[in-house]
C-alpha cells in the first residue's frame, strides 16, 4: 500500500480540496490571457506562473478543461523525429514528461513502453534509418532493428501479415516511446497554475480580439493586442496566447493573420479491456495503423488522418473497417475482440507536419498551433517554450524554427516522414 | 437442473431442444433459444461474474446486455456477453477476471482496501520514486483488464455485405412493427431490425405495458402480419451498431457486418430501464423489473421465490402482477412516490386487491446479503425506510423485510445512442422525468417509448405516424430539421422517478456497476472540482466501461445536477458514439481482400528464377537467380551485361497516361515545369512536377504522339496519387482535356544495351537509324506484329528502347525479344537502380524527400521560367532569392577502397563541429565502374567536386567519400 493512499483510509471525512478554484467573473484586466484550456494553454499558464513569475493570468476555455484534442488523443509520446529542430524540441518534451508526475504531484501514468515503427518495404526501412541516424546524433535512443528483435519484443505479431500485406522487413525502435493518461496532464497543469493564482474559466468563449493599429499602410497585418472579448465581457490584456489547436482558423480570423493551416478529422477507437499482453507501442506506417494497450487494458488504436478538410468530429464506418483489417494483418487472433467505441478529433495540419509557435506580426499576440496529429507529446515543452516566449516577447531558442514566418520564407521543418501515421 | 415455468406465450426457448454446457466446471442444461445468462439462471446460478474493481459478486441485472456483469470466456473467445450470446451445445464457460474461479475469487480482497481507494486515487500515488512506477503499473495492469487474449486463435474470415431499403425501422416492438406496417402499406420497401431473437419487443416480455388484458394474441397477430408482408424484410438478432450520416448504418448479426443505406429511418428503439441507487444495490438477486419480466416471459424462468418490488412508476405494479402470476410471493411493493402524489391506477388497485403490502413514500435503504465476505452472493432481505420531505430516507425508522430478490422499477431512459449519432437532440422533460427527442433531422423519425409515448394504443398510433412520415419523405428532406415528434401521444404521467438515489453511508451504493463507482465517488470528485459532466465522466470514469454507461449515465447526471443545484438540462449529457454494443474486430475487418497486381510477364519471371518483391500492390523482379551466384553478384552481372551487351527489363508497373484534347499541351505546360506545347510530334522530354510549395512530387517522360495526344509516363508508386491530382487540376483550370490512366492496360519493357538496335531492327519495320529515330524520339509502329509505342530513352545510360504495348500482348513481345538471340538477358529492378545511379538519374522520393525542390536536386534546368505559369512557380521564385541549404551531389570511393561503406540514409557529418551536414540518398557498394558510388545531399559548401566528406555508418565508424560531378558513367543521357 503506497503511503499516499493511507490518509484516505484513516480520515473519516474526504478532505481533498478543489483542484482548481471556481472563479465566477474575470477581472477587468490580466497581464496575459490564454485562449484554450487544453494541455497547451494550461501548461503555458503553469510555466508562466511557476517559472516566469507572471501570475496575473487568465485561461479562457469555451468548453471544459482538456475537452479538445487533449482529451481525444491516443497519448503517444516520443522524440524520434526526423529534423534536428523537431527532434531536439520533442526530446525536451520527453524529458519534461519523464519527471512530470513528480513535478506536478499528480500521477499521469506516464508509461514508457518502447515504440516500434514497422517498415514493410526497403523504402520505408530507409526512412527509419534516416530517423535513427538523426536521433542518435542528437543523443536520442533510437535504432533500426530486424525481424528477430521485433518478434522477441512483440511475440504475438505476425511479421508476414498473413500474406495480406508486404512482410515487415525491420523497424525503427525507440525505447523511450511512452503513453500517458491524457486528461490527467491537463488537470495537473491546471491545478499547478491555479495554485499560483491563475484564473481558469470554463464554459467561457473568446468571441473577438481587440487590436490597436491593425493592418498598416502597406496592407500587412500588425498593430498590438489590447484585449479579448468573451461571452463574460471584455478583458484587457497586453499579451494574448492562442492555444486552440483545431480552432485556430477562427482565432486567426479575429486578428486577420494568415496561416497555411487546414483542419482535418483524425479518428481512433478502443476495444474492451483485456488482460495485459501488448507491452510496446506498435506503429505501421504502410498499413496506416498504430496500437497500444492502455493501463486499463483497452487496445487504443488509430490510423492516419481523414484525407479531406472537415470540421466535424463524426466517426466513419469505413475507418473502423479499414483499421480493423489492418489490426488483424498484424495480430490475426484479434477477430473476436470487440471494439467498444470510436471517435474523432480535429487536427490543425501544417504543410510540413511541424507546429507554428511564437511571436507574430501583431505585438502581444502569440500563437501556439499546427499541432495536427502530434501535439499531445509536446504539451510540456510547448507550454514551457511559449511561457518564456511570452515573458520575453521573443521566441524561445527551442522554437525559433517553428515561427509562422517560415512559410513565407520556405524554411520548412519537414516532419512528414516521422509524423504522418505514428502520431 | 433446468427449472422452467409452464409454457409462456411468446417464449423464446424451444423446449424440444435441450443443450448441455458447463459453467465454471459445473454441468448445466438449457434450451435452444436461451441466452447464456437465462440458462445460468435456470440452473440456479445467481452469480454470473465478479465486478471489475472490488470483485464483488454480480448477478444478471438487465437481461438485455445493458449491464456487463456476465463477461465470460469459452477458452477461445473472451468477454462474451452472457445476455447477448445464444446458448450453444457444449459451451464450456468461465467468468473472466477472477483469481481462482468465480466462487472463490481471491481478488475480492481488494474490497477491504476500498477505503484507501477513493475516486481517482491512482492519480495521487504510485509515482514516487520514479523508478517504482513501472512496478506499480505492472501490478495495476494485471488487475485491470477483463478477459485475456488467445494469441493462437485463427483469424476470423467473415464476409460483409450491403443492403438498402426505403425505410429502416430499428426496433421490432409494438411501435416499430406499427411503423413498418404503415410504411410498407404505403408502398415503401421496409427493413425491420431487432437485436432480440424474435420480434415483439416489450410486447412479449412486458405484456404491452398498460394494456389491461393479455396482449399476446394481439402481438402474435401483428408479428404474423409483419412477417407476411411482402414489402417488409425482418432481420432479428441484428443490432444496428452505429449510425454514420446520410442513413448509412452498420448492422451486426453475430456473424457478419451488413452495411445498409436507407432513405429514411424510424427509431423505435424503446427505453432502457434504469437502476435505483441504495446500499448493496449490486447484490445478485437485485435486478431491474424488466429483467425479471424477461426471465419470466422470454425464458419461462421464475426469478425469485420471495420478492420485494421497488417502484417509482406504474410499471412496478404491473411487474408485481407478473411476479404474482408465476407464483412469486411479493412481500411488499415499496413505492418512492407519496400517496398524495399519485393517481391510483388499475394496476395499483389490482395489486392492492391481492393483499400485497404497499409502502408508499418509502425506499430501500439497503439490500442485505446472504452470506459474508466473498460469499455474499444473494439477497436475504431489504431494509425499507420512509422518505422525508427532502426526499431522503429516514434511516431511523427502518423496517426489514426478508426476501430473496428485489425487482427495481424506478424509471426509463430512451435507448438513444443511435439517435444522438443521427443528429437527434434531446431535452429533459421535468414532468416526465425523462429525456425526449426535441430537434430531429428531416427523414429521421422517433416512435414509441423512445419518444415518450407509453400507452399501448398510443404507441401503435405513434409508430403509424412515424412509418407514414418516413415513407412519405423518401429521398427528400435535405432540410436541416424535421417535423416535431410530439404529436400528443406522450405520457402525461412520469414513468420515471426524478432522483432514485439514496445514500447509505456505511455501504456501497453503486451508480456505475461496470466501474464499481459508488455515490461517494461522485460527491468526492465534485468536491475536487470535477463539477461539470465531462470532467466528472473523465475523472470518475463513469460510463467508460464495457456497457458504456447504459444504466449509469442518467443517474450520474442526476447526482451532478443535484450537487451543483442545477437542472438536468443545464447539466447536459455526454456525447454518444458508435458502437451501440461492442462489435468484433473480425466483423469490421471482413475477409481482408487486398489487391495484388501482376504484370503480364509475372509468370515468366518466376519461371526464370526471378526473386520478386512487393512494390506497392505490384510484384517486381528484384533480380534473377543465376546458379550459385550471390545476390550482389547477380545484380552486378545483370548490370554489366546491359553495359556490354543487351538486357531486357519489365517496366509494366510504370505509370502510363494519355493526355488528350485541344488543351492537352497547355495542360501539361501548367502541370509540369518544362515546355510541352511547342514540342514536336514524335519527340519526348523529361518532365518534373512540383506541388504548390515547389517540392518535386513526380517525374516522367512526356511524348507527343499527335497534335492533341500525349503519352506520359509516371513513377510506379506515384501514379495513382498523381493521376488524382491531375484530375483535380483539370477541373480547377476548366480545361478541355481527357485524362486516361492506362497503367494497367499497357505492358512496358526496356530493351537496353549496345546491341538493342540490332535486335530490335529484326522485329520491326520502323527505321531505327540514328537520324530517323534519334535519342529522345518516340514512334508508334509494329514490333513483332504488335502495335507499340517505342521510346528511345537513356535512363540506364545505354542505347535503349522502351516498348509499350497492350497488356495482353506484353508476354508475347517479351518472349519474342528473349528469343531474338544476341545473348539477351533479363535484368531486375536492382540492376536498373544501379545503372541509373551511375547515370546520376534521381528517383523521386528515394533521392528526394518531402521538401526537396529542383535547385537542391540540381535539376533547375528543367524549370522553364519563361513560362507564365506552372504549379509551384511562385514558390520557386521566392526560394530562388534565398541561399540554398543543400545540394544533391555524386559521391564515390577509391577503386579498391576496403573501409566501411554506408547504407542509404546514413548521415554526412562535420566531425569538427559535430554537425549533421548531409545524407546519403543512394549508394552502390559495387558498380560496373569498379568502385563504390552514390548520391548524397550535402551542404552547398561541400558540393564542389573533389571535396572529401565523412559519412557515419553503422556502429559509428566513419567512411570518407569524395564529391564528384554527375554522371558517374558517361552514357546516353536523358537530359536535354
Ligand atoms: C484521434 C487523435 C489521436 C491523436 N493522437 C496523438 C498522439 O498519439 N500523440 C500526440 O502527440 N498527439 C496526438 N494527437 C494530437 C493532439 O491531440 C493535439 O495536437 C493536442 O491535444 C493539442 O492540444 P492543445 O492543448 O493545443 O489543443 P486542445 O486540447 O484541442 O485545446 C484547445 C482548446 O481550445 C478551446 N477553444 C477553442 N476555441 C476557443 C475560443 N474561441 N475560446 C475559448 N476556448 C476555445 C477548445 O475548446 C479546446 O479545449 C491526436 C489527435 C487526435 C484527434
Amino acid at each position: 500500500m503506497p503511503f499516499g493512499l493511507i490518509k484516505f483510509g484513516l480520515s473519516k471525512k474526504y478532505s481533498e480540496p478543489r483542484m482548481f478554484r471556481k472563479v465566477e467573473q474575470p477581472r477587468d484586466a490580466y497581464d496575459v490571457v490564454i485562449i484554450g484550456g487544453g494541455g497547451h494553454g494550461l501548461a503555458a499558464a503553469y510555466y508562466l506562473a511557476n517559472e516566469c513569475g507572471i501570475t496575473n493570468v487568465a485561461v479562457i476555455e469555451k468548453g471544459y478543461l482538456g475537452g479538445g484534442g487533449t482529451g481525444r488523443n491516443t497519448a503517444i509520446v516520443r522524440s524520434n523525429y526526423l529534423t534536428e529542430d523537431g527532434a531536439r524540441f520533442y526530446q525536451k518534451s520527453v524529458e519534461l514528461f519523464q519527471d512530470l508526475s513528480r513535478t506536478l504531484d499528480f500521477n499521469m501514468f506516464y508509461s514508457q513502453r518502447g515504440h516500434f515503427t514497422m517498415a514493410h518495404s526497403p523504402a520505408s526501412l530507409r526512412t527509419q534509418r534516416w530517423r535513427a541516424e538523426v536521433n542518435k546524433h542528437l543523443g536520442i535512443d533510437s535504432e533500426v532493428v530486424g525481424r528477430d528483435f521485433i518478434k522477441k519484443m512483440v511475440p504475438e505479431i505476425d511479421l508476414d501479415c498473413g500474406g495480406h500485406q508486404p512482410p515487415i522487413h525491420g523497424a525503427l525502435f525507440h525505447p523511450p516511446g511512452a503513453i500517458a493518461r491524457h486528461d490527467a496532464v491537463a488537470w495537473a497543469y491546471a491545478r499547478g497554475a491555479d495554485r499560483k493564482g491563475v484564473d481558469i474559466f470554463q464554459q467561457t468563449a473568446v468571441t473577438d480580439i481587440e487590436i490597436e493599429g491593425g493592418v498598416n499602410m502597406s496592407g500587412n497585418v500588425g498593430g498590438r493586442v489590447v484585449g479579448v472579448h468573451t461571452d463574460k465581457g471584455f478583458i484587457k490584456a497586453g499579451k494574448v496566447l492562442s492555444a486552440v489547436a483545431g480552432w485556430t482558423p477562427q482565432i486567426q480570423r479575429m486578428v486577420g493573420l494568415r496561416t497555411p493551416l487546414t483542419i482535418h478529422p483524425l479518428q481512433a477507437m478502443v476495444t474492451e479491456p483485456l488482460k495485459p499482453w501488448l507491452n510496446t507501442i506498435v506503429v505501421s506506417a504502410s498499413l496506416h495503423t498504430y496500437v497500444s494497450q492502455s493501463s486499463r487494458g483497452e487496445l487504443v488504436t488509430g490510423g492516419s488522418l481523414d484525407p479531406y478538410e472537415l470540421t466535424s468530429t463524426r466517426s466513419t464506418l469505413e475507418f473502423a473497417e479499414g483499421l480493423s483489417g489492418h489490426l488483424m494483418d498484424l495480430f490475426p487472433f484479434l477477430g473476436d475482440i470487440k471494439v467498444m467505441r470510436q471517435w474523432a478529433g480535429l487536427c490543425d495540419m501544417t504543410p510540413d507536419f511541424s507546429p507554428i509557435m511564437g511571436v507574430t506580426p501583431i505585438k502581444g499576440f502569440y500563437i501556439d498551433a499546427g499541432w495536427g496529429t502530434w501535439g499531445f507529446k509536446a504539451t510540456p515543452v510547448s507550454g514551457y517554450a511559449m511561457a518564456h516566449t511570452i515573458a520575453n516577447d521573443a521566441d524561445h531558442e527551442l522554437i525559433k524554427a517553428f515561427n509562422l514566418s517560415r512559410f513565407g520564407k520556405f524554411r520548412l521543418v519537414g516532419e512528414k516522414g516521422a509524423a504522418s501515421v505514428g502520431h | 437442473m433446468n427449472n422452467r415455468l409452464p409454457k409462456q406465450a411468446g417464449e423464446w426457448i424451444d423446449r424440444s431442444r435441450e443443450l448441455n454446457f458447463t459453467f465454471e466446471g459445473m454441468s448445466c442444461r438449457g434450451y435452444q433459444g436461451d441466452v447464456i445468462t437465462s440458462a445460468l439462471y435456470a440452473n440456479g446460478m445467481r452469480m454470473v461474474g465478479r465486478s471489475f474493481k472490488y470483485h464483488r459478486a454480480r448477478g444478471s441485472y438487465s437481461m438485455a446486455g445493458h449491464d456487463a456483469h456476465a463477461m465470460l470466456t469459452d477458452g477461445v473467445r473472451t468477454n462474451i456477453r452472457g445476455d447477448q450470446v445464444s446458448l450453444e451445445s457444449g459451451m464450456n464457460l468461465r467468468a473472466v477476471n477472477t483469481a481462482g474461479g468465480l466462487k472463490r475469487d481471491r481478488l475480492n480482497i481488494t474490497e477491504r482496501f476500498s477505503r484507501f481507494m477513493p475516486v481517482g486515487f491512482y492519480y495521487k500515488a504510485f509515482y514516487k520514486p520514479r523508478w517504482l512506477f513501472p512496478f506499480h503499473e505492472k501490478q495495476m495492469r494485471k488487475v485491470a483488464g477483463l478477459g485475456a487474449i488467445n494469441a493462437n486463435n485463427a483469424p476470423t474470415n467473415s464476409p460483409k455485405d450491403y443492403a438498402w431499403c426505403d425505410v429502416l425501422v430499428i426496433g421490432g416492438g409494438g411501435s416499430g412493427m406499427s411503423a413498418a406496417l404503415a410504411a410498407a402499406d404505403g408502398g415503401a420497401r421496409v427493413m425491420l431490425v431487432d437485436e432480440g431473437l424474435k420480434l415483439g419487443g416489450s410486447l412479449v416480455w412486458q405484456g404491452g405495458g398498460d394494456h389491461g388484458g393479455r396482449v399476446e394474441p394481439l402481438a402474435a397477430a401483428m408479428v404474423a402480419k409483419v412477417e407476411a408482408h411482402e414489402n417488409i424484410e425482418v432481420r432479428c438478432s441484428t443490432m444496428a451498431g452505429g449510425y454514420y450520416g446520410d442513413h448509412w448504418m452498420g448492422l451486426f448479426n453475430g456473424e457478419k457486418l451488413t452495411k445498409l443505406r436507407a432513405k429514411s429511418v424510424v427509431f423505435a428503439t424503446g427505453v432502457i430501464e434504469q437502476p435505483a441507487v441504495f446500499g448493496n444495490n449490486d447484490l445478485p438477486g437485485v435486478m431491474l423489473a424488466s429483467a425479471a419480466q424477461r426471465l419470466m416471459r422470454l425464458f419461462a424462468i421464475k426469478p425469485f421465490e420471495q420478492a420485494v418490488v421497488l417502484a417509482g412508476n406504474d410499471d412496478g405494479y404491473r411487474a408485481t402482477l407478473d411476479l404474482l402470476d408465476v407464483g412469486v410471493v411479493v412481500k411488499a411493493v415499496v413505492d418512492l412516490r407519496r400517496e398524495d402524489d399519485v393517481l391510483s391506477t388499475d394496476a395499483m388497485a389490482q395489486v392492492r386487491a391481492t393483499g400485497v403490502a404497499v409502502r408508499m413514500g418509502c425506499g430501500i435503504y439497503e439490500a442485505q446479503a446472504r452470506g459474508t465476505g466473498r460469499d455474499r452472493i444473494g439477497v436475504a432481505g431489504v431494509v425499507v425506510c420512509p422518505l422525508n420531505d427532502d426526499g431522503e430516507l429516514d434511516a431511523k425508522r427502518c423496517e426489514t423485510i426478508a426476501c430473496d430478490g428485489v425487482a427495481v422499477s424506478v424509471g426509463w431512459t430512451p435507448n438513444a445512442g443511435l439517435l444522438y449519432q443521427s443528429g437527434v437532440r434531446f431535452v429533459y422533460d421535468d414532468g416526465l422525468e425523462q429525456l425526449l427527442p426535441d430537434v430531429v433531422p428531416a427523414t429521421v423519425f422517433v416512435a414509441g417509448r423512445a419518444n415518450g409515448v407509453y400507452a399501448w394504443t398510443d404507441r401503435l398510433r405513434d409508430g403509424e405516424r412515424a412509418g407514414l412520415g418516413a415513407a412519405g419523405c423518401l429521398g427528400e428532406g435535405n432540410g436541416e430539421v424535421g417535423e416535431g415528434q410530439d404529436v400528443g401521444g406522450r405520457s402525461k404521467v412520469a414513468m420515471s422517478h426524478g432522483y432514485p438515489i439514496f445514500e447509505h453511508p456505511g455501504k456501497k451504493n453503486f451508480v456505475d456497476f461496470d466501474e464499481d463507482l459508488h455515490l461517494k465517488d461522485f460527491v468526492n470528485a465534485h468536491q475536487e472540482g470535477y463539477d461539470n459532466i465531462e470532467l466528472m465522466k473523465r475523472y470518475s470514469t463513469v460510463g467508460m466501461g464495457p456497457s458504456q454507461g447504459k444504466i449509469a449515465n442518467v443517474n450520474s447526471v442526476r447526482i451532478l445536477a443535484k450537487l451543483n443545484g442545477k437542472t438536468i438540462n443545464e447539466t447536459g449529457t455526454t456525447t454518444s458514439r458508435p458502437f451501440y454494443q461492442p462489435v468484433p474486430i473480425g466483423h469490421l475487418a471482413g475477409r481482408r481482400f487486398h489487391p495484388m497486381r501482376h504484370t503480364p510477364m509475372h509468370d515468366w519471371h518466376k519461371q526464370h528464377g526471378a526473386v520478386m518483391f512487393h512494390a506497392g500492390a505490384w510484384y517486381r523482379p528484384e533480380f534473377y537467380r543465376n546458379g550459385s551466384m550471390s545476390r550482389e553478384d547477380c545484380i552486378l552481372s545483370e548490370a554489366m551485361h546491359v553495359r556490354k551487351s543487351l538486357g531486357l527489363i519489365d517496366l509494366s508497373t510504370l505509370g502510363k497516361l494519355f493526355i488528350c484534347g485541344a488543351d492537352a499541351g497547355a495542360f501539361l505546360e501548367r502541370l509540369y515545369t518544362g515546355h510541352f506545347a511547342s514540342m514536336k510530334i514524335g519527340k519526348q522530354r523529361y518532365a518534373v512536377a512540383l506541388d504548390e510549395t515547389g517540392v518535386m512530387i513526380e517525374d516522367g517522360v512526356v511524348s507527343r504522339l499527335s497534335e492533341d495526344r500525349y503519352y506520359v509516363t509516371a513513377t510506379s508508386s506515384g501514379v495513382a496519387a498523381f493521376y488524382r491530382e491531375m484530375q483535380r487540376w483539370a477541373l480547377v483550370w476548366g480545361m478541355d482535356v481527357t485524362l486516361i490512366n492506362a497503367t494497367g492496360q499497357y505492358a512496358a519493357m526496356n530493351l537496353a544495351g549496345p546491341k538493342s538496335r540490332e535486335v530490335l531492327a529484326g522485329l520491326t519495320d520502323v527505321d531505327l537509324s540514328n537520324d530517323a529515330f534519334p535519342f529522345l524520339g518516340t514512334r508508334e509502329g509494329m514490333v513483332a506484329g504488335v502495335q507499340a509505342i517505342m521510346m528511345r530513352v537513356g535512363f540506364v545510360g545505354e542505347l535503349g528502347y522502351e516498348l509499350h504495348v497492350p497488356a495482353n500482348m506484353g508476354l508475347r513481345l517479351w518472349e519474342r525479344l528473349m528469343d531474338a538471340g544476341a545473348g539477351i538477358r533479363p535484368f531486375g529492378v536492382e540492376a536498373q537502380r544501379l545503372l541509373r545511379l551511375e547515370m546520376g538519374h534521381l528517383i523521386i522520393s528515394h533521392d528526394t524527400d518531402a521538401l526537396t525542390h529542383p535547385d537542391e536536386a540540381d535539376i533547375g534546368w528543367a524549370l522553364a521560367d519563361d513560362k507564365p505559369f506552372y504549379v509551384g512557380q511562385r514558390s520557386i521564385a521566392v526560394m530562388r532569392k534565398q541561399t540554398l541549404e543543400r545540394k544533391l551531389v555524386g559521391i564515390r570511393w577509391e577503386a579498391g577502397y576496403s573501409g566501411p561503406l554506408p547504407e542509404e540514409c546514413h548521415l554526412v557529418i562535420d566531425e569538427v563541429r559535430h554537425k549533421m551536414v548531409g545524407r546519403v540518398t543512394s549508394v552502390a557498394h559495387r558498380s560496373t565502374l569498379g568502385y563504390a558510388l552514390g548520391m548524397a545531399f550535402v551542404h552547398p559548401d561541400m558540393a564542389r567536386p573533389g571535396t572529401k566528406i565523412d559519412i557515419r555508418v553503422d556502429g559509428g565508424a566513419m567512411s570518407r567519400a569524395e564529391v564528384v560531378a554527375l554522371p558517374h558513367h558517361d552514357g546516353e543521357k536523358q537530359k536535354g
